[in-house]
């Protein structure tokens, strides 16, 4: 019996991982709206008011997904510019570039919205908690590594550089998750652990599914971009004439 | 919104304009490459004002 094994090394170059990433796009483009629309619907139609917060509860379901992609697109981003710095494989690099636009994009939400909930919730919009300002420090981690790249012309140094950067930066990921554990904040703890979660079915479905929606939106989002970094960097290749633009 | 509409319409606003603002961003980042892949041709003017110009030369 013979086994096909699919060549992965394959995808690594970006004359193969061009016309694949055009063909998905389209797909998680309508995942997206589809799984914001249905998320959206039932956070503001099907999820109850909370009796403790009101209304103002369902500001989680934005936050949360929104934080959870800011940490999720760092440890992503780091990884791919660890692989393309070690390996020297140049769509890894170029990844880690495209995931962190939208990385820096998404912590940033998750501190204008997990502001606007403090302020009902807490009676400020700010305070220098721990959870808060390693929140903080990973968005200034984002713009670290942006500005790092775009000050450096030659695209394989500025990888190199951000790569340093970036993986360096990944010990604030654990900081900010454990931070409501190890210090005292006014943050609340886990909303969902590995064994439990302290919210109503219907609310935690919306929060997933717009978790879902954040992800697809993401994936889409950094393939356009990747594939527009491509044509910027290998415009001189003979493929990419011939590819499909 | 039970008095907290300012804070949750306030949240999802920002987020989609954001959100929005980054497909906006590429959008323009696609026209820019594409310009650069593909200069447009200069046409030479034809305009009876260009004309005039070129017989005064």
């Amino acid at each position: 019996m013979s086994k096909r094994k699919m060549n992965w090394y394959k995808y690594a170059a970006p004359a193969n991982f061009y016309p694949i990433a055009g063909k998905m796009i389209p797909v998680f483009t309508v995942l997206t709206v589809l799984l914001f629309v249905v998320g959206l619907y039932v956070g503001f139609f099907i999820a109850p008011t909370d009796f403790q917060q009101g209304e103002s509860y369902r500001i989680i379901f934005i936050h949360v997904p929104a934080a959870w992609m800011g940490m999720f697109l760092y440890v992503l981003m780091a990884l791919y510019a660890g692989v393309g710095w070690a390996f020297n494989a140049r769509l890894g690099s170029m990844m880690a570039t495209a995931i962190s636009t939208t990385g820096a994009i998404f912590t940033f939400i998750s501190l204008v919205t997990g502001s606007l909930w403090g302020r009902p919730a807490w009676g400020v919009y700010w305070v220098w908690d721990a959870r808060m300002t390693s929140t903080l420090i990973l968005m200034f981690l984002y713009i670290g590594f942006i500005s790092l790249q775009s000050s450096i012309d030659d695209p394989r140094r500025a990888d190199r550089a951000g790569a340093v950067l970036a993986l360096v930066g990944l010990i604030n990921v654990p900081i900010i998750y454990f931070s409501v554990q190890w210090w005292n904040s006014l943050h609340q703890g886990s909303t969902i652990t590995a064994k439990s979660f302290k919210m109503a079915p219907s609310m935690l479905a919306a929060m997933l599914i717009l978790l879902g929606a954040c992800w697809m939106y993401s994936i889409a989002v950094v393939l356009t971009r990747l594939r527009y970094i491509i044509r910027e960097r290998e415009h001189e290749a003979p493929w990419l004439a011939e590819a499909v633009v | 919104m039970g008095g907290y509409a300012f804070y949750v319409w306030g949240s999802y606003g920002v987020t989609f304009v954001l959100l929005a603002g980054e497909v906006l961003m590429l959008m323009k980042r696609k026209r820019n490459l594409a310009a650069r892949e593909d200069p447009p041709e200069y046409e030479t003017d034809s305009s009876p004002v260009a004309a005039s110009f070129q017989e005064l030369q």
